[in-house]
């Protein structure tokens, strides 16, 4: 009833590859770039200028409460409303992840912030530091050794989430397995190998991510 | 830009507008873009509501069993399961269901395709719901469990009568995201032409060319359903609360 002996290394390497090559790249962009954005957003929010606070908080929970489908087709018809030309779902996929996971890691950055002892910012101060200072050498060194496990495993959940895409037919590793499983009419056999390599690729990434906690663990 | 909100008043077939924006329904009547709007949020509302039904009654079940003492075979299983539909992103799971379950399961080979995407979303959600449950059950001290076995209280009775109804207490603020969550991942429904919201946002785009009206009646009402569950579920965490036993803080061992 299945039957993957069409799925050879050639196959693989031609109709894979390239997408696994771009669910990657897309994980490791977006995660960057959500890292540097959310904590951004994470600092406005924690800065005690309302204006600010107000403005940040609406962007956060505004992009926790739309699924991430959504934002793809929103992102894929106004990027090119806005600049004027159209670009690829590849590069509209890119900043729609990185607009998207900015908000949840600026959650995760806020609630590292919020874990580190008043008192480090109190000896921050009374040392003569500035905020930038305090923040910079005290407080986000502190909270991002404490973030470590948290944004491992959700760049396991963006990994994942990069299937997504599917929506706006970007050429990920999933639409690499759509692509093969019709051409060579094994569309069952084809979502299943697709399940196995997601499955081989998160659970070994979360494997790791446990390790790192234990190491993170003792050092605290 | 200017919007153009008439575009809901549409019939979805000859484009025409129809008076009162709501066409006249039944097997060969009209069908504005209005109903098919109100349809779809209908879709979205029933995936969400009987995943939620599927994730909570099974990763209960499973999140429990990976507490249980002297069993290490079940809890063996239940990390089996927790570990296998959380490591598979939900959209090859939804594909699973759909393209590959009823044909190799020939039980599923009549299942409808929207109690196959229910069973996908469900399934998936219940490890996570899985995951909550232990952590609720195990943030419990260890005196509440021995305080049952004196009592002479057999396993069944302590999980029935003391270590659930506590945990469940606990673990209610997580559950509200996770019943959220649902509620955004039934989106991925669209991928085997279920009707819902976000099938509705993609064709209705297409179709009328008004895009940015369309998304913005979709995602607004995404919105007004995240925000409406967790004010439900901020009633059910202050109906079930108990006096002197404060949620999340992993107190109660008094």
């Amino acid at each position: 009833m299945l039957d993957f002996s069409v799925f050879t290394p050639e196959v693989f390497k031609a109709y894979i590859l390239g997408g696994l090559y771009f669910s990657v790249m897309l994980t490791v962009v977006a995660t960057a770039g959500g890292i540097v954005f959310g904590t951004a957003l994470a600092l406005l929010r924690l800065s005690g200028v309302k204006a600010l606070e107000l403005v940040a908080a609406t962007y956060v929970n505004g992009m926790r409460s739309i699924p991430l489908l959504m934002m793809l087709l929103w992102f894929f018809l106004m990027v090119p409303l806005v600049i004027g030309r159209p670009i690829g779902a590849e590069l509209s996929a890119v900043i729609t992840f990185i607009a998207f996971e900015a908000a949840y890691f600026s959650e995760i950055v806020r609630a590292g912030i919020q874990s580190i002892a008043r008192g480090q910012v109190y000896a921050g101060q009374a040392l003569g530091m500035t905020y930038g200072q305090n923040m910079r050498l005290v407080v986000l060194p502190q909270a991002f050794r404490n973030m470590i496990p948290v944004f491992l495993t959700q760049t396991i959940i963006l990994f994942q989430d990069t299937s997504l895409v599917y929506i706006i037919t970007a050429h990920d590793m999933l639409h690499g397995f759509t692509v093969a499983g019709n051409n060579l009419s094994r569309p069952r056999e084809s979502y299943i190998l697709a399940a196995v390599i997601y499955f081989v690729i998160c659970f070994s990434l979360s494997w790791i991510v446990k390790r790192v906690q234990q190491k993170v663990a003792i050092i605290r | 830009m200017a919007l153009d909100w008439q575009v809901f008043c549409q019939d979805t077939i000859d484009k025409t507008v129809v008076a009162g924006c709501f066409g006249t329904g039944g097997g060969n009547g009209t069908q504005t873009y209005l109903d098919w709007l109100i349809s779809a949020w209908g879709q979205t509302v029933l995936v969400a509501a009987l995943s939620l039904v599927v994730a909570l009654l099974v990763g209960s079940l499973v999140g429990t069993i990976r507490t249980l003492p002297n069993s290490p075979v079940l809890v063996r299983a239940g990390n089996v399961w927790v570990e296998f539909f959380r490591n598979i992103p939900l959209l090859v799971q939804i594909f699973l269901w759909y393209h590959v379950v009823p044909v190799v399961f020939p039980l599923f080979a009549d299942t409808p395709k929207l109690l196959l995407v229910v069973m996908g979303l469900g399934l998936f959600t219940s490890a996570r719901i899985a995951e909550q449950v232990r952590a609720g059950i195990q943030a419990l001290p260890r005196g509440q469990r021995y305080a049952s076995m004196a009592l002479g209280f057999t396993t069944p009775q302590s999980y029935r009568y003391v270590l659930l109804p506590m945990a469940f207490r606990i673990i209610v603020p997580p559950l509200t995201s996770e019943a959220m969550n649902i509620f955004k991942n039934s989106s991925v429904a669209f991928a085997v032409s279920i009707t819902e919201l976000t099938f509705f946002a993609q064709q209705a785009g297409e179709e009328t060319s008004r895009g940015v009206e369309v998304y913005l009646a979709v995602t607004a009402l995404y919105v007004v359903s995240a925000f409406t569950i967790n004010r439900v579920m901020a009633f059910i965490e202050q109906r079930v609360r108990v006096p002197g036993f404060l949620a999340g803080t992993g107190g109660g061992g008094h």
